[in-house]
């Protein structure tokens, strides 16, 4: 039973960062029309902003202490980051909570890097076939993820959670049901929480704004939202702007879990289609309950005892449900017709 | 040697009897530099071309590009600039700072990818365009006997680089290729007696393993030697590599009655794998009234900086660490770090030893003829590249040394100062009969491609 | 789909490209190509993304599994040599006919769907046979190391010629290594290059092509495109089972990362990158991707000093730093960078290009069937 109720936290959890970033593509497919396979990079970009600002943070003097010297002959040298050299208990606070700080940091950047590739590159790909867009859209995750390793190297590079937030919870004693029997990670509780608000960030600025609105008929109808005069591809800029956001936060938050390197928006990428495929394409709700499904799934299929009875069924899982989901519904869970269907 | 067998690459025309005119028939467009030459790519002029076959791209890169930095400085030191490093430590005096047999040694770069047929591509390059007389390098177990097959039938020698799997000297020994990286047998037989020490006898073990043969290789070597230490496995769950997140394997742990996890991880499984463990609580968990453990049987220090505060205090193995104080390891570290401003990795000090024992064997045989060479490089006994007395076995051209258990290290001094030895596992212990079952194999006979 | 639709021009497209292909190792010599490997690389991939073309390049529909054919291919051709011996023609007709069921298998469940959705299943299919081969499968594919030859193998043909030495594929006395082997993948590739040119001159291939400008309106004339679609699909297939053979003929390995998602996108940005519908440009979008990945990354300082030694010293080393970023390590980014610029400023590929620079210099107008009529469906 708590073994069940762990791999459903699991799930939930693995659900979450799989919903966020197939919530930014999916946006992206709906309302603009393209394939972005550049959208795992842009959860990598996030990440690496996490990073960026702690390692801004830990800035370091760096003074030469001449009486000790290294394994290799060169004089020591003593670092002290400089914000707890000036700012001392509340520098060190900030370091400890660089994680989440960093989300002040990662939104104006991720607006930023939105912004400026849907105007300098995206919008010239609107009426492009769409191998065309997954040609020049692949081509920009490459150097951006080429470009990150030149500065950060290959390796990962972790992030911490802050102090209070770093252990486990024991679930179990809480409710109830003796201790140590349901322990949970705090921090993936944490994320949890964390998708779950973003997700209903978007979905209450797309269901209850004008501006919403406008995007949501767009994804219905393109050419009748044009039609009635209404400059759509004003719209498209913001939009996708906002899916980088997502995409980038999700990287944001998923760094204290999975230490980032250069090729992890890569690793997610294939995942996010599929999810994004799974639910539907061109519909948001579908898309976040593929994420959910499959992440649960997911963890189930680890078990040990399915594991038993299907060996290597958790290295197929989300795939096989894909092939089946859609066989049984053509366009995944609740995807309109019409959609990226030629 | 088996010159006369091989005269040239082209056997199989001469043994269908009408060798010479069909040989001679041929355009020369068929042929390569091979023909005249009594060996592949023989060098010529006044320098010889050595293969750095390294991981560039992929998750390896930055292992990849130490590894690099560990041959440039390798070639440096054999061609007489720089301090000589290990040059002068080593037991050996045969080189001299002059090159190797009078030429001078110059070498090509290639990316591996991690990636078997990567590797094989680039190492083909190396032999096929760039006359490369020896390949080495990788750090991973599939490419290095990816590349070490494909090296025997080219008739190069290999010099593998980090490897740990069993297979590269056991099951897929060849003639041609030659291994100083350290294995998961030595790691099993290293580890269980500090293992015991440090957690008793009675332990319930999980292993989690990357499926795949490096994986079960070191799973395999760790259950032998902790079940014969009195521990029970409780299970050995097998994850997908670059698993990525690894929470649902996790979970299972936590109420599965075992009081160590073993990670059979490496790179970058095992940064996250460790990473995740650590935020489960493991490692201060208590189970059965005893503290929970978690043991990484290879650890890389390049790798275990990914992973930060979680490898405190962390048991596992490795090949060489930049604090050991023989003079060897001295040399080398203060060579590199004067090079290059930070110390040398594992993988890099065992690129660097593989590149001067190549040398040295190949001036010792006064020619670079591969089955020369890797006659003078079995059975061969030296001292002074890092790892104390070291022997390279004829049997299966595995390096025999010393091993180093290590434990993560409390309080760092310097973000490379990760790990501390906790004990230097002699030689005599790591020793295995090179006919033992799980690692018999066929070495076959040397080919010198030509 | 070509500029020449005219059957002496085929004729002569044919001539040209045979002779090109045949006399590949001494024109790719100067730069830095004329090798044995690379040129065997170079006729595999092209084959490969030839195939991949009559299913895309006509009909429309991506595929992104392909690779888990060339994978099936390669295996199946390691096992008959492990089984029947080193001849590589049975090892060439069994992997075509091991990966022409495969395709029929997952065509057969792939193509209930269309656009995207297609995508995906492809992607799925290919993808389960990744992780399968790589883990559980591994009695049948030796998982990471890669499956191999062993002396101990039965090769039950070869028992007469057996003889000791390395396990290398031969055909009539002649290794398939070296020059050899170039030529054995070239000759593949002329009869492959024939082939795909009958298949779209052929009314099976206008079928195909309509199958891309308009599927609704070939149902409504009464035609099923089902059928055209799975035999575009199998054949396919079959092209990349082949060039997983010959991946094994030249080198006897086969690696389960050759089924990865990437090695499937590999063969898109191919296909794409040379010009999707055009008979040659998916051969020459493969030549480009695998010379940056075999020659760009094996550029190193050390290389890189000596290129530029011609320079003042301060100007080498700013030199060196700058177009070190883009080789050696950085060749990916030379790639990515590369990628984008055709597609934002060629269209058609490679292929435009070359369209366009001929008319440069003909000045001559062919009228409005030029290669944009071949833009590339999703």
């Amino acid at each position: 039973m708590d073994e069940i109720l762990l791999q459903f936290l699991n799930g939930l959890d693995k659900g979450g960062a799989y919903a966020l970033i197939a919530l930014g593509l999916t946006l992206i497919f709906g309302t603009l029309g393209v394939v972005n396979f550049a959208h795992g990079a842009l959860f990598m970009l996030g990440a690496f902003c996490a990073v960026s600002f702690n390692l801004l943070l830990s800035l370091q003097k760096v003074t030469v202490d001449p009486t000790k010297t290294t394994a290799w002959g060169t004089p020591l040298e003593v670092r002290t980051p400089y914000v707890e050299a000036y700012l001392g208990d509340f520098g060190h606070w900030i370091l400890n909570y660089s994680v989440p700080v960093s989300i002040l940091l990662a939104i104006p950047v991720m607006l930023l890097i939105g912004f400026a590739m849907e105007r300098g590159l995206i919008k010239h790909f609107y009426t492009r076939p769409h191998a065309d867009q997954i040609l020049v859209t692949f081509g920009l995750a490459i150097v951006l993820q080429e470009i990150v390793k030149s500065i950060y190297g290959a390796n990962p590079i972790p992030q911490v959670a802050p102090d209070v937030v770093s252990g486990a919870a024991d679930i179990g004693a809480m409710l109830g049901l003796g201790a140590g029997v349901i322990v949970y990670p705090w921090w993936r509780m944490v994320y949890l929480l964390f998708s779950l608000v973003v997700i209903a960030i978007v979905f209450a600025f797309l269901q209850f704004t004008t501006f919403g609105m406008v995007v949501r008929a767009g994804m219905a109808d393109r050419e009748t939202v044009g039609l009635l005069g209404i400059n759509i591809e004003r719209r498209f800029t913001i939009v996708f702007a906002i899916a980088a956001v997502v995409a980038g936060l999700a990287g944001v938050m998923y760094t204290p879990i999975l230490p980032p390197d250069y090729h992890m928006g890569m690793d997610f990428l294939v995942l996010s289609f599929v999810v994004v495929v799974v639910g539907g394409m061109g519909s948001l709700t579908g898309a976040v309950s593929a994420g959910f499904l499959l992440g649960i799934l997911q963890s189930f299929a680890s078990m040990n005892e399915v594991k038993a009875i299907f060996p290597g069924i958790d290295q197929i899982i989300i795939y096989l449900v894909a092939v089946v989901i859609l066989l049984v519904r053509p366009r995944g869970l609740m995807g309109r017709k019409g959609v990226m269907e030629n | 040697m088996t010159l006369i067998h091989k005269p040239l690459n082209r056997r199989s025309i001469l043994k269908a009897g009408t060798a010479g005119g069909v040989a001679l028939a041929t355009p020369t467009i068929f042929t390569s530099s091979a023909w005249s030459a009594p060996y592949l790519n023989e060098p010529t002029g006044a320098e010889v071309t050595l293969g750095f076959n390294v991981p560039q791209t992929g998750a390896y890169a930055d292992e990849g590009a130490d590894e690099l930095r560990a041959y440039q400085l390798a070639v440096k030191h054999l061609n007489g600039e720089g301090d000589g490093g290990m040059l002068n430590t080593f037991s050996s005096k045969a080189l001299g700072g002059n090159g190797v047999n009078g030429k001078k040694v110059a070498f090509v770069t290639g990316d591996t990818q991690t990636k078997s047929d990567a590797a094989r591509a680039s190492a083909k390059r190396m032999i096929e365009k760039d006359g490369a007389i020896m390949i080495t390098g990788g750090s991973s177990s599939g490419v290095a006997i990816a590349v070490q097959s494909l090296c025997q039938e080219a008739g190069v020698i290999f010099m593998a680089g980090l490897t740990h799997s069993n297979d590269t000297t056991g099951k897929d020994r060849r003639a041609n290729g030659f291994r100083h990286f350290f294995n998961t047998e030595m790691t099993g037989a290293a580890l269980a007696p500090v293992l015991k020490n440090a957690m008793g006898t009675d332990r319930k073990a999980y292993h989690l393993t990357a499926d795949y043969t490096w994986g079960w290789s070191q799973e395999g070597s760790i259950k032998k030697y902790t079940e014969a230490l009195g521990w029970d496995t409780v299970a050995a769950v097998r994850t997908p590599l670059g698993a990525g997140d690894f929470s649902q394997y996790l979970t299972p742990v936590l109420n599965s009655g075992a009081d160590v996890l073993i990670l059979n991880h490496y790179g970058k499984d095992m940064v996250n794998s460790l990473t995740q463990a650590v935020q489960f609580g493991l490692r201060d968990k208590m189970v059965n009234g005893k503290k929970f453990e978690i043991v990484v049987p290879l650890f890389s220090r390049l790798m275990a900086q990914g992973a930060g505060d979680a490898i405190k205090g962390i048991f596992g193995s490795t090949n060489w660490h930049w604090s050991l104080q023989d003079e060897g390891s001295k040399a080398f570290v203060k060579s590199f770090g004067q090079e290059y401003g930070f110390p040398p990795s594992q993988a890099a000090q065992t690129c660097y030893a593989q590149t001067i024992l190549y040398a040295d064997a190949a001036q010792r045989a006064g020619t670079f003829e591969p089955c020369a060479v890797a006659a003078a490089l079995e059975g061969y006994d030296f001292d002074g590249l890092g790892n104390g007395p070291t022997h390279y076995r004829a049997a299966d051209h595995q390096c025999f040394k010393d091993v180093l258990v290590v434990k993560g290290k409390e309080n760092p001094s310097s973000q490379f100062d990760l790990l501390e030895v906790v004990e230097i596992t002699p030689r005599a212990q790591v020793e295995y009969a090179p006919d033992m079952e799980d690692v018999k194999g066929d070495l076959g006979t040397c080919n010198n491609g030509a | 789909m070509k500029t020449r639709l005219s059957p002496v021009g085929d004729m002569v497209l044919f001539a040209a490209f045979t002779g090109a292909v045949l006399t590949m190792p001494i024109w790719l010599a100067p730069v830095g190509a004329g090798y044995p490997d690379l040129l065997q690389k170079f006729a595999i991939y092209g084959l490969f993304a030839t195939g991949f073309n009559i299913l895309f390049g006509l009909t429309g529909y991506l595929s992104f599994g392909h690779a888990a054919f060339l994978g099936v291919g390669s295996y199946t051709a390691v096992w008959s040599f492990k089984l029947l011996g080193m001849n590589p023609i049975p090892a060439v007709l069994l992997a075509i006919v091991v990966s022409g069921i495969f395709a029929l298998l997952i065509g057969y469940v792939s193509l209930r769907r269309s656009g995207i959705y297609f995508s995906i299943l492809t992607l799925a299919f290919a993808q389960m046979c990744y992780n399968l081969a790589y883990s559980v499968l591994t009695p049948i594919t030796n998982g990471e190391t890669g499956l191999r030859v062993l002396e101990t193998d039965p090769r039950i043909f070869d028992s007469t010629t057996r003889a000791e030495g390395p396990l290398i594929s031969k055909l009539f006395g002649f290794d398939m290594t070296g020059y050899p082997g170039f030529y054995f993948c070239a000759v593949l590739l002329i009869i492959g290059f024939f082939v795909a040119q009958r298949i779209a001159r052929s009314p099976f291939g206008t079928m195909l092509k309509a199958v891309k400008s308009n599927q609704n309106r070939m149902t409504y004339t009464g035609l099923n495109p089902r059928p055209y679609t799975l035999a575009a699909f199998v054949i396919s297939g079959m092209y990349a089972g082949l060039a997983g053979a010959l991946l094994c003929i030249t080198d006897p390995l086969a690696g389960a990362e050759r089924m990865q998602w990437t090695a499937s996108g590999e063969v898109v940005l191919m296909t794409i990158l040379g010009g999707a519908g055009t008979l040659l440009g998916p051969i020459l979008g493969a030549g480009l991707i695998k010379y940056f990945e075999n020659i760009f990354s094996a550029f190193n300082e050390h290389t890189l000093s000596s290129i530029f030694s011609f320079l003042p010293d301060f100007l080498k080393e700013l030199a060196v730093a700058i177009s070190s970023l883009f080789v050696g390590e950085g060749w990916q980014l030379t790639l990515g960078v590369l990628f984008m610029l055709i597609v934002i400023f060629l269209p058609g590929g490679i292929m435009e290009g070359l369209a366009r620079i001929g008319k440069l210099f003909r000045r001559i107008g062919r009228g409005s069937d030029k290669s944009h009529a071949t833009a590339p469906a999703e």
